[in-house]
Parts: C-alpha cells; sequence; structure tokens
C-alpha cells in the first residue's frame, strides 16, 4: 500500500472511530492517530555497531460525556476491537469529574485543511537513500573526527537516523486533518583518554530534508573541536561572576523559560512566572518567539495536538510577559484561547508544548560577548535537572571554559552555576547575533549574563 | 457509580463474543489468565496469535539465515492504568494497551534489530528477515529447539493491582489528598496520581531458552503546593513498586500525603544555600542516587566494553574507600528495580560491585559479557519491545556500616545534611556527576539546624566515593518512584543507602560568605 493510500485510510478510520464514539453516547469524541517508519544505524570505530529498522502505529481517543472525559490508546485498529473499547471508556468516564474547562476547542479556532499553508515538512528524498549511504555518511562522520586529531583514540559512536511519519487528528466538530513529515539526523560523539580525565562531547545535524544536513566531515570536525577543548579542566574558586552561555545552553534556558510560561503550570501554581502577566520579567534585550509556521523548521506543523489552526505567539517583547501558552484546558482555565500549543503523544493528555521557538538575536558577535568579560564563565554543557519552577531558583552542574582578559583562557568542569531565573532573565545583559536554526526546534544565540554564583573549589 | 474498571463488569457489560482476535480481547483474558507473577510459557501469546514454539523456532531460523550468531524474539503487552487527581476531583484518567514484538540478532560485534506491532507470522517473518541483514553470510541454520526455563520470583501481591476496582484504587488517592490538606492549612493544592501496569514478556532465543514473566507495577505520586504570602513551594512524595494494593496498608496514602505536606511547609520559608566545597552528610535511603550517578552507569559494562568509561580496565583496584561496599540487586521482593528475568532471558540477580572499595565486576548484558569472556549478570533491559537490550541498574545501593546516623551528624561543625532529591546525571567518560538536592539542612556544631533551598552537588565518582568517611547503620531502600534514562531508554529502578558522610563535595547554592576559608563556607 503506498503512503498517500494509507494516510487515507487512517484519516478515515480517525473519522470511522469519532463517529461510532457519538452513536455509543459520547457527546464529542476525538482520535488521534500516528504512524511511521524509523530507521537507525550506528557504527563505531569504522565498524556497525547497531542498525535498526522498523514501522509503527497508534491511535489515542478521547470521550467527553458532559463535563467528564476519559483517554485510551492501543495498536490494534480492528474496528470492533475499538468500538468496545470506546464503549469501556465511556463508562469510566463516569469516575472522571465535572470540569467545565474540558472538552474540544471552539469550531472556529480549528485549522481548515483547505487552505494550510504547505510548510515543507516531508522530503520524500528520505526513502530513497540506500542503507549503505546511510551507513557510510556515519562513518564519514566518526572518521573525520579522528582524523581531526590523533588524541582522538576513542568514540561512543556515530549515529545517522531518519524517520517519516504522518499525524492524523479527527473530532466529532467535523474536523479531520492530517500532516506528514520526515527528518533526518548524524550526530558523533569522539573520546579522549589522554592525560587525566577521559573526556567526550559531541555534535549533530537534524533535518526535515537530507539536502539540509550538515556534510559528515563538518559535523564530525566540530565533534573533534568540541572535546578537545575539554581536556584537562581545572575546578575554578567558588565566587559570583560573569556568564556567557553558548548557543545550545541559551537554548536550553528558553525551554525552560518556555515552561514556565505554559499555561499547564500557571494555572496550577506551579511557575514563578504565574502572577506576571504584562510584568517586566526579563532585560529589555529579550524577545522570545514561537512560531510553528516556519517552512521546513524541525517545529513546523499546520495545527495542534487539538487541531487548532497553528499561529505564532510572542511570548516575551522586549523584556515583557506578554502571553502565557496554552492548550484548550489551560486557556480555559486562564479565561482565554487556545494559543495553538497543545501538544501530546497518542497515550497521554493534552499539555503545553513548543513548536519553534526562539529568542531572538541580538547585534554581537559571540567573540564581543567573550571580550567583554574579564574574569567569567563560558558555558558549554550542563548536567542535572536542579530547577525549581515554583520558585524560579537554579542550581546545575556545569562546563566550560573559563574566561579571562576577554579570552577563552582554559576548560573548567565539575562546577555548578546557580541564581534565580528572575535575576538570570533580568541580567541578560548581551545577546549574540549567532542564532542556529538548524540546532533543533528551541534555539537561541549565545548571551551573557551580568551574574551568577559559579561553586567550584 | 457503575464501576467498569473491573475485569468481571467488563464482561457483564461487553458480552462474551470472544471470536475475534483483538487487544480488547487480550486484555479481558489475560487479566483473567494471568496469576501474579507467574511465569513459564506463554499461552498469551502462543493461543492468540498462534506463535506456538514451533513458530517461535521457525522465526529465530529466519532470524540467523544470513549468518548470525544469535537472536532472540521479545514479545511485549503492556496494561497501563492512571488516575491523576486534582481539586478534590479526577482530573484525568487514562487506559492503554501496548502490544510489539522486536528481532534483534548479533553477528560478530553486529546487532540488527526490527520490530513491529503487528503480530501476524507474516509481519514477524519481515522483521526477522530485515535484523537478519546484518549478517552478511548466508550459512545453513542448525537445529534451534528452545524449552521453557522457570524462573525465580521477586514480585509482591496477592492480587494484580491492575485488576482492583477503581473504586478501591480511587479511595487510595483520596485519602492521601484529604492527609495533605489536614496536615497544614498552608497547603492549597493537592496533586495526587496513581498509575499501575502488567508487564508480559515472553522471550525465545537461540540459547534454547523461552522465558515468559508478568511484571505489576504500582506508582503513587503526591505533590503538595504550600503557599503563604507571596511564597509558594512543592513538595512531594511517592510509594509503590512491583506490589499489589495491600502494599497501601504499611505504607498508607496518608502518611504520603502528609509527608509531602510537610516538605513543602518546611522549604516555604528555606535560606539560600551555600557554595562551594565542604562536608556533606546524606540522608539514608533516597541518597542512593549518589550510587547510581557516581558508580552505577560508569559499571555498565556496554561503556566498558568499549572502553569509555572511566571504571574501564579497573577490576580489582580501589575506587572507594574501605567503608564503601555497593551491590546491584534485581531480586528484592517487591521494589521497583526488581525483576524475575531480564529482557534477555537470564536470571536477575544480586551482583557486588564495589567490595569494601574495590571493583569486582560490571553489569553486563549478553553482548558485553560475550565479548569480555564474563557470564552476563542478568543486567540486560530494555524499555519496550522497540528498543534493543542494554546493560542496566536494578536497584543499586549500598550496604549498612557502623555509625550511628546521630553520631554521623554530630561529627560535622559547619556541613550540607542531603534528605531528598530530584535526580541526577553522570559523564560516563570522567565520572563527574550531579545530583540535585530538594529537601537540604545546614548542620551546625553537630546540630541540624536551618532548612536551605535546593541545590545541585557535582563531584567525580571514584574521588567523591574515596572521601565517603562515615556510614550509618540504618540502611534502607528508597520508596521513590525512581526511573532511569539512558540512550533514550527509560526503565524502573531502585536506590538504597545509609546515612553517609563526604568529607568534601561542592555543594551548589549561591551563599557565599566572606572571610572563611573555602572549603568551611556555609
Amino acid at each position: 500500500m503506498s503512503d498517500q493510500n494509507q494516510d487515507r485510510q487512517y484519516a478515515d478510520l480517525a473519522a470511522e472511530v469519532v463517529r461510532r464514539a457519538q452513536k455509543l453516547g459520547a457527546d464529542h469524541a476525538e482520535a488521534m492517530i500516528t504512524s511511521g517508519s524509523d530507521f537507525s544505524v550506528s557504527v563505531r570505530m569504522g565498524e556497525i555497531d547497531t542498525l535498526s529498522e522498523a514501522t509503527s502505529k497508534a491511535m489515542g481517543i478521547r470521550v467527553f460525556k458532559g463535563k467528564k472525559k476519559f483517554l485510551s490508546y492501543t495498536s490494534d485498529f480492528d474496528l470492533d476491537s475499538i468500538e468496545r473499547f470506546v464503549r469501556e471508556s465511556l463508562a469510566l468516564a463516569e469516575l472522571t469529574g465535572d470540569d467545565d474547562a474540558s472538552g474540544l476547542p471552539a469550531p472556529e479556532e480549528l485549522a481548515d485543511p483547505a487552505t494550510a499553508p504547505d510548510l515543507a515538512l516531508y522530503d520524500p528524498a528520505i526513502e530513497t537513500i540506500p542503507t549503505e549511504k546511510r551507513v557510510a555518511m556515519a562513518l564519514a562522520a566518526e572518521k573525520a573526527a579522528f582524523d581531526f586529531d590523533p588524541r582522538i583514540t576513542n568514540s561512543s559512536g556515530a549515529d545517522f537516523s531518519s524517520s517519516e511519519g504522518t499525524t492524523v487528528l479527527a473530532n466529532s466538530l467535523g474536523f479531520t486533518g492530517a500532516y506528514r513529515e520526515s527528518s533526518v539526523g548524524l550526530s558523533v560523539a569522539p573520546v579522549v583518554d589522554a592525560g587525566g580525565k577521559k573526556q567526550t562531547d559531541y555534535w549533530f545535524s537534524r533535518s526535515r530534508r537530507v539536502a539540509d544536513l550538515a556534510p559528515p566531515e563538518e559535523v564530525g570536525r566540530e565533534a573533534a573541536r568540541r572535546v578537545l577543548r575539554r581536556l584537562d579542566p581545572t575546578k575554578p574558586a567558588t565566587r559570583a561572576v560573569p556568564i556567557v552561555l553558548d548557543p545550545l545552553m541559551a537554548a536550553g534556558l528558553v525551554r525552560m523559560l518556555f515552561r514556565a510560561a505554559s499555561g499547564d503550570m500557571v494555572w496550577r501554581k506551579q511557575t514563578f512566572l504565574a502572577d506576571r502577566l504584562g510584568q517586566t520579567i526579563a532585560s529589555d534585550l529579550v524577545t522570545i518567539v514561537d512560531d510553528p509556521l516556519r517552512p521546513g523548521d524541525l517545529g513546523s506543523r499546520p495545527f495542534d495536538a487539538e487541531g487548532v489552526r497553528s499561529r505564532k505567539n510572542v511570548i516575551v517583547e522586549r523584556g515583557v510577559l506578554r502571553q502565557f501558552l496554552t492548550s484548550t484546558y489551560s486557556a480555559r482555565r486562564l479565561g482565554g484561547r487556545s494559543t495553538g500549543n497543545a501538544s501530546r503523544g497518542v497515550s497521554s493528555e493534552p499539555e503545553v508544548g513548543p513548536s519553534n521557538l526562539y529568542l531572538e538575536p541580538g547585534p554581537h558577535d559571540p567573540e564581543e560577548l567573550i571580550a567583554s568579560v574579564a574574569d567569567g564563565l563560558y558555558v558549554t554543557s550542563m548536567m542535572g535537572f536542579g530547577v525549581n519552577m515554583v520558585k524560579g531558583d537554579f542550581s546545575r552542574g556545569a562546563a566550560g571554559l573559563w574566561i579571562e582578559n576577554g579570552k577563552l583562557a582554559h576548560p573548567v568542569a565539575e562546577i555548578t552555576v546557580a541564581g534565580n531565573m528572575n535575576d538570570i532573565l533580568k541580567g541578560i545583559v548581551m545577546v549574540g547575533n549567532d542564532i542556529h536554526h538548524t540546532w533543533g526546534s528551541v534555539r537561541a544565540p549565545s548571551l551573557k549574563i551580568a551574574t551568577l554564583t559559579v561553586s567550584g573549589a | 457509580m457503575r464501576d467498569l474498571w473491573t475485569r468481571r463488569d467488563f464482561v457483564k457489560a461487553s458480552g462474551t463474543a470472544f471470536a475475534a482476535l483483538s487487544l480488547t480481547d487480550l486484555w479481558l483474558d489475560e487479566a483473567f489468565a494471568a496469576p501474579t507473577g507467574s511465569s513459564g510459557t506463554a499461552p498469551v501469546f502462543a493461543d492468540h496469535f498462534g506463535l506456538d514454539a514451533a513458530a517461535l523456532e521457525k522465526l529465530l531460523a529466519i532470524a540467523m539465515s544470513r549468518g548470525g550468531d544469535y537472536a532472540d524474539l521479545y514479545f511485549e503487552y503492556r496494561l497501563s492504568n492512571s488516575i491523576s487527581f486534582e481539586e478534590n476531583q479526577v482530573k484525568d484518567a487514562s487506559r492503554g494497551i501496548v502490544l510489539g514484538a522486536g528481532v534483534r540478532v548479533i553477528a560478530g560485534d553486529k546487532t540488527g534489530y526490527a520490530y513491529s506491532d503487528d503480530l501476524s507470522f507474516e509481519r514477524l517473518k519481515r522483521a526477522a528477515e530485515t535484523a537478519a541483514h546484518i549478517a552478511a553470510q548466508p550459512r545453513p541454520v542448525g537445529p534451534i529447539a528452545i524449552a521453557p526455563q522457570a524462573l525465580p520470583h521477586h514480585y509482591l501481591g496477592r492480587e494484580l493491582a491492575s485488576d482492583a476496582t477503581t473504586k478501591e484504587k480511587l479511595a487510595l488517592v483520596e485519602r492521601a489528598n484529604q492527609a495533605g490538606y489536614k496536615t497544614d492549612p498552608r497547603i492549597t493544592k493537592m496533586f495526587v496520581n496513581y498509575g499501575d501496569e502488567i508487564k508480559i514478556v515472553q522471550i525465545a532465543n537461540t540459547a534454547g531458552q523461552l522465558v515468559r514473566d508478568t511484571q505489576p507495577m504500582v506508582r503513587f505520586r503526591v505533590r503538595a503546593l504550600a503557599e503563604e504570602g507571596s511564597e509558594r513551594q512543592n513538595g512531594s512524595m511517592a510509594g509503590g513498586g512491583r506490589v499489589g494494593l495491600e502494599y497501601f496498608a504499611e505504607t498508607t496514602p496518608e502518611s504520603l500525603g502528609e509527608k509531602a505536606a510537610r516538605q513543602a511547609i518546611t522549604m516555604l520559608h528555606a535560606d539560600e544555600a551555600p557554595a562551594g566545597m565542604m562536608e556533606v552528610v546524606l540522608g539514608n535511603a533516597y541518597s542512593g542516587i549518589l550510587l547510581h550517578e557516581a558508580v552505577g552507569h560508569g559499571l555498565e559494562a556496554d561503556f566498558n566494553r568499549k572502553g569509555t568509561s572511566n571504571y574501564s580496565g579497573k577490576v580489582g583496584e580501589m575506587v572507594a574507600s574501605e567503608l564503601c561496599t555497593v551491590v546491584d540487586d534485581g531480586t528484592i521482593a517487591g521494589d521497583r528495580g526488581a525483576i524475575n528475568v531480564d529482557d534477555e532471558g537470564n536470571a536477575s540477580a544480586r551482583k557486588v560491585l564495589i567490595e569494601r572499595g574495590r571493583l569486582t565486576g560490571y553489569m553486563h548484558d549478553r553482548i558485553s559479557a560475550r565479548a569480555m569472556n564474563v557470564p552476563a549478570t542478568g543486567s540486560g533491559r530494555r524499555e519496550s519491545y522497540q528498543h534493543m537490550p542494554l546493560p542496566r541498574m536494578t536497584t543499586t545501593y549500598m550496604l549498612a556500616g557502623e555509625s550511628t546516623p546521630e553520631e554521623i551528624i554530630r561529627s560535622v561543625k559547619r556541613g550540607f545534611y542531603a534528605v531528598s532529591f530530584g535526580g541526577g546525571q553522570v559523564d560516563i567518560s570522567n565520572g563527574d556527576f550531579v545530583f540535585s538536592v530538594t529537601e537540604g539542612y545546614l548542620i551546625e556544631d553537630g546540630k541540624v539546624t536551618r532548612p536551605v533551598k535546593g541545590a545541585t552537588l557535582i563531584g567525580n565518582g571514584p574521588q567523591v566515593l574515596g572521601k565517603v568517611s562515615m556510614v550509618g547503620n540504618d540502611f534502607r531502600i528508597s520508596e521513590a518512584m525512581w526511573t532511569c534514562g539512558k540512550d533514550g531508554q527509560s526503565v524502573p529502578v531502585g536506590v538504597g543507602m545509609p546515612h553517609a558522610k563526604i568529607a568534601e563535595i561542592t555543594v551548589g547554592g549561591t551563599r557565599k560568605p566572606s572571610g572563611l576559608p573555602t572549603h568551611l563556607q556555609s
């Protein structure tokens, strides 16, 4: 069966499941089907280590009865089985509480598949890449790392992976939508065992289209540069200093801010931003945007996990918290409309999630950020989960390079950086121009933070 | 309320026409057929999909047809139930089924893997052919004969929790909810999440093994929000394991609700945490997360086979102080980390990893055991049929020492007392690890004084374990519901620990007073 035929068949199935749920007594219903194929190959030390290939499918069904609801999921697509499953779900819904905020989006919020923009989410070229080529790309990436420097003598491996899949959503408001998407990725993790502690680091490239993937040699060389700059780290003395976050670490901060501004967290009072709408929460250099409509981008999608039409949202505008991000439920709890940020897998209720999330770049080359620091830390990796979102307290393990007199001087490790998110966001004093939109769906340029506590020796 | 979450009610509601093959039927049938933790052959896969021993042998032969050295089939059926309770009512509830099978072929150092969520023989044959491609030298396959293996039994529970009525489960949830609110008027929100699961696995391999295991799991999580003025803070507590609902007779929902609430209240006005190197006392049970990160991952043999761990080539060497004996044990009855059998068909075991400071061995899956020419340790685990097995931990703990917890605290002039933890992470290559404290206190002049905000602790595995200077006599397994992630795969694990003192480790707070030598900062 061709992919397109199967997609159509799944769209019909989802719509039929919704119809049957209604016939069985649901006031409203929604069915989501995800299906696709995954391929990955790992090579290590110039040889294939593992190769994995498979297809899968799953369906999640939400039924609503009055103000009650229930979620069920299965990978059995036999209609009669599903019908019994749905009947069961309706009975089980009786045990859930009456919740005024529950239910499907309003009809006018739903995307119109007929006028959906072409977001270029799918690259048919991916499935035509022969296995040998996939293996060769991973091998080339690992080899480039080895060739870069003789000190690189070991490797955790290099991976090539690709996936193609379709998301289908149908609900009892008459909505049926589907989109097909692809992604392809390459990563390398070299290891250096020279003198002191062993060190490892990695680099990667990810994209929707094969043609957009970085050349394997480039990925390998960058991984090599990253691991080499970690060799023989020291542990600096404990003190408060300026911090420069590299783009990946800055993206982590942006992701954290997104979570703090999610409607789910806000109505539960689980975030330090809960009472801060409309207030200045960050320095005026900070503007943060979530935009699902960027063609070809990794986080793009025509509609969210509830069928709500995708739209661009400005979350923080020059330091001011403009809006919380919401799904239908969290929006109703906060007395508004969904921002189109519902996100879910088939087995869970919609939550709030980002699409393409980014902090807008500033005017400075990253070197200028570093040059402005007399004594401080350039952070290139972080570890652990030490963030208390309720209070905004932040304390995480870190490694990177110490900055002396405006220059990257020597590697440091086994340290922590700590502060409060309010101070961190307001303390952003320089924003780099080095945003890389191909580094993932959440990204940021280099950022300089005025001061944070570095705990070391 | 009419409660249909029991199998008998469901039968009444949906009739008894089970002619068609479906997951829903399977769910029903299995709930009837599976006594807790039964092991042996797998009637469920045989009866419903025609996958008897002969069919499995045929699939294994196809997997080996291109010259593989070893092949295995992993079948999984998982039924999960979940209830989320907030604002004094059930906010979300769900039920789901996962079913599928994975085929693995090993040829030399290479592994081929394929999986399918369709258990028809034809589709499994295709998966076996796909996985077989890893080998490139077709050769005749000798006879493959699999035979059922008996397993030990490490799960508790008279009945499967997933068979209990929803009313029963809901009653437990409500008790924790009420107890939390009753603890203190400053508790403004309680969140209780109950989940249970049965996972039936069947493994058949070319070593001739055919094993089946029914793995129960219950998890009960409570979070309490305390508010006072503009201050807010969470507290959390969890319980459960591979147990039945009678678990809650001893670990009552009330105790979980109260503990979460008390933690939130205690931490509501916590001071800034100290920054810098200092003496740290680790509380018992939960601090086992330190072992999981500082040594556990580094002793998983895939990293050592590849020479990418800081513990590679160090068997026989001192890697910790003599006070430290560290064990990984998949046989602790009812614990979250317990397994009767690993996901490659090997019985789980108790492994001494470090004995009085000396490294004694690694945790192996089949591949690393073969490569390093040692017996497998029952450590080959996977998240689901969609994943290849990897060497993983089960329940990791340090054996008790001789000090009393009071002696340990009393011995500290100024230090940090870490009681409860949020999670941790390690860089396998060099052993640098972190773990984050969610409930901590200052120790001043041998006494536990003020609560301080959570902070991340960072250190290096062998260095920190070398600085373990006192070990308590109060060993306990943590009741928390830990989930370990590695290479994108999550598996349930346990940790345990007695009180212990570390002479020096970096505490990642924000408070650095002037005038104190760095190792005495508070």
